[in-house]
């Protein structure tokens, strides 16, 4: 097992394994995600990474295993007793899914507007979580269609802000964005993590990521084939990491695109 | 060949029990968040809103031109036998009774049941539904719940102001086309249309609305696929609940007729 070793646990992964139809997505993940950190998880696409992260959050079922968050096993957990659970969390989507119908207030707003909460109380929380992510009041009343791909991963991130997550778990923050905005968004993820002292975990390709991590756990056929400090990744021999990080063709990992494996 | 038929007819007969339990679980789901969870009323509206105001226009333009036609085909067999001044009962009782809630509730699926299956579709392949369930917010309170209510509620209005304009179709037509006594046209619709036949055409009506948007939702809840998906979910939602509401319509009425 993956372990980190000077700080708590925060969500820690027992022999998770997720099957889609005969086939095996996650065969036996274990990762321990330390408190306070940003952990990052790499891995090519189609691996599963997105799937792991649904799993943690609980829109996805596991075959079988554990995730304990807080050393409480969510997976045993039903009803109100997960939902107090999954407060602790905050999701950030990879294309940021918010609601076209819905304004950036509005959507920003939407768990406190949902919750009965007046404009005159939710509008200057938005601001505020607004402001948090480096965009301007005018985009208020703007529909995410007027958005770009950067402003929109900020009003995700905003959103999920709103309700004071410890645990924020971003699927692929900087897919599909300029090295430019992708730097913006790795700082502001920084800066969150750092300002807020929230456990992040976040699945990335991008490379520049580690500059900002404190954790790199790299998933391949379905299990975690390293954990380990951002800061010596490029040092490491693990020839997972050592072949990936660098994109090179020869190595562990088949340069055929990875699709779900029978667990054979 | 024998092992390959059996196969076949097993599998089939677990898929529709699958999909049929699936169907049925969702309402019971919907039913239960109905009554467990508080109704979001402003949404409530605005999908009364979407799905009965917008769709006016197309629900009185059928319903007229139902109420025209039925009235030149009644005066085509009536005139054989003498009857022209039971037209007017004729095509009162059969825009009551049938086409009114038939047809509006024929019309609103092909508009309003398929956008509720796109747009929820929509939302399910863009993770905007995932995003919400992260959010702790109720998919259903938020999204089943309002559009059946709605659909329920607004059916019987559109059915109405569809059996209106049938029969002012069918009274123009009769008039100032056929040149038929307005008083005969009048007096068969005031002595045969009983309260009660409008009554068993309304409750019609709202029971339609629950099947097409019972339909509409499902459907949208389980798209999967992409953009593909979405078009494959939003057919799919306009034949099942065009055949549930024509499947239906038989045994309400024979239940209503107590025949």
């Amino acid at each position: 097992m993956m372990k980190a070793n000077t700080h708590k646990t925060k969500i820690k992964i027992v022999d998770l394994q997720k099957e889609f139809d005969g086939h095996w997505v996650s065969r036996g993940i274990n990762l321990d995600i330390p408190e306070g950190l940003m952990t990052v998880i790499i891995g090519r696409s189609g691996e599963g990474k997105s799937v792991l992260l649904k799993q943690v959050i609980g829109l996805i079922k596991p075959t079988s295993g554990h995730i304990f968050v807080d050393g409480v096993d969510i997976t045993t957990l039903s009803g109100n007793e997960l939902n107090e659970c999954y407060k602790k969390f905050g999701y950030v989507f990879q294309f940021a899914a918010l609601l076209d119908s819905l304004n950036v207030y509005e959507n920003i707003g939407i768990t406190l507007i949902e919750n009965g909460m007046p404009y005159d109380e939710v509008l200057p929380i938005v601001k505020e979580k607004l402001k948090l992510v480096q965009l301007s009041e005018d985009t208020l009343e703007k529909y995410p269609s007027e958005l770009s791909g950067g402003m929109r991963k900020r009003v995700g991130l905003a959103r999920t802000l709103v309700t004071n997550p410890e645990i924020i778990l971003y699927d692929e923050p900087t897919t599909g964005l300029d090295p430019i905005t992708s730097r913006v968004i790795h700082e502001l993820m920084f800066d969150m993590q750092k300002k807020l002292k929230i456990t992040s975990v976040v699945i990335s390709h991008d490379v520049e990521t580690f500059k900002y991590a404190d954790k790199v756990a790299l998933l391949h056929d379905g299990i975690i084939r390293y954990f380990g400090d951002a800061k010596t990744i490029w040092e490491s021999d693990n020839p997972y990491v050592y072949q990936f990080i660098r994109g090179l063709t020869e190595g562990p990992i088949t340069k055929e695109i990875p699709y779900f494996k029978d667990k054979a | 060949m024998i092992i390959t038929f059996v196969n076949f007819v097993g599998k089939s007969a677990l898929d529709i029990c699958s999909i049929t339990g699936e169907f049925t679980l969702f309402l019971v789901k919907a039913v239960i968040t109905a009554f467990t969870s508080q109704l979001k009323v402003a949404k409530t509206f605005a999908q009364m809103n979407r799905i009965g105001v917008e769709s006016l226009s197309i629900v009185l333009l059928t319903g007229l031109f139902t109420g025209m036609v039925l009235a030149l085909q009644t005066y085509i067999g009536f005139q054989r036998v003498g009857g022209e001044q039971f037209i007017g009962a004729i095509v009162a009782l059969g825009l009551i009774r049938e086409l009114g809630p038939v047809l509006t509730a024929l019309m609103v699926t092909g508009r309003a049941g398929s956008a509720i299956t796109a747009e929820i579709g929509t939302m399910i392949i863009t993770e905007q539904v995932d995003a919400l369930t992260t959010l702790r917010i109720n998919v259903f309170q938020y999204l089943v719940v309002p559009r059946i209510l709605a659909s329920t509620f607004i059916l019987p209005f559109l059915a109405l102001f569809s059996m209106f304009f049938g029969i002012i179709g069918g009274y123009i037509v009769c008039v100032y086309v056929l040149e038929l006594s307005p008083e005969d046209y009048e007096t068969s619709i005031r002595n045969y249309v009983e309260l009660t036949d409008i009554k068993g055409g309304l409750k019609k009506a709202a029971v339609f609305g629950f099947i097409l948007s019972w339909v509409g939702t499902y459907k949208g809840m389980y798209t999967h696929g992409g953009a593909r998906g979405v078009g494959i979910a939003t057919t799919q939602s306009v034949v099942a609940s065009s055949i549930l509401i024509l499947i239906t319509n038989y045994f309400l009425t024979k239940l209503l007729e107590h025949l």
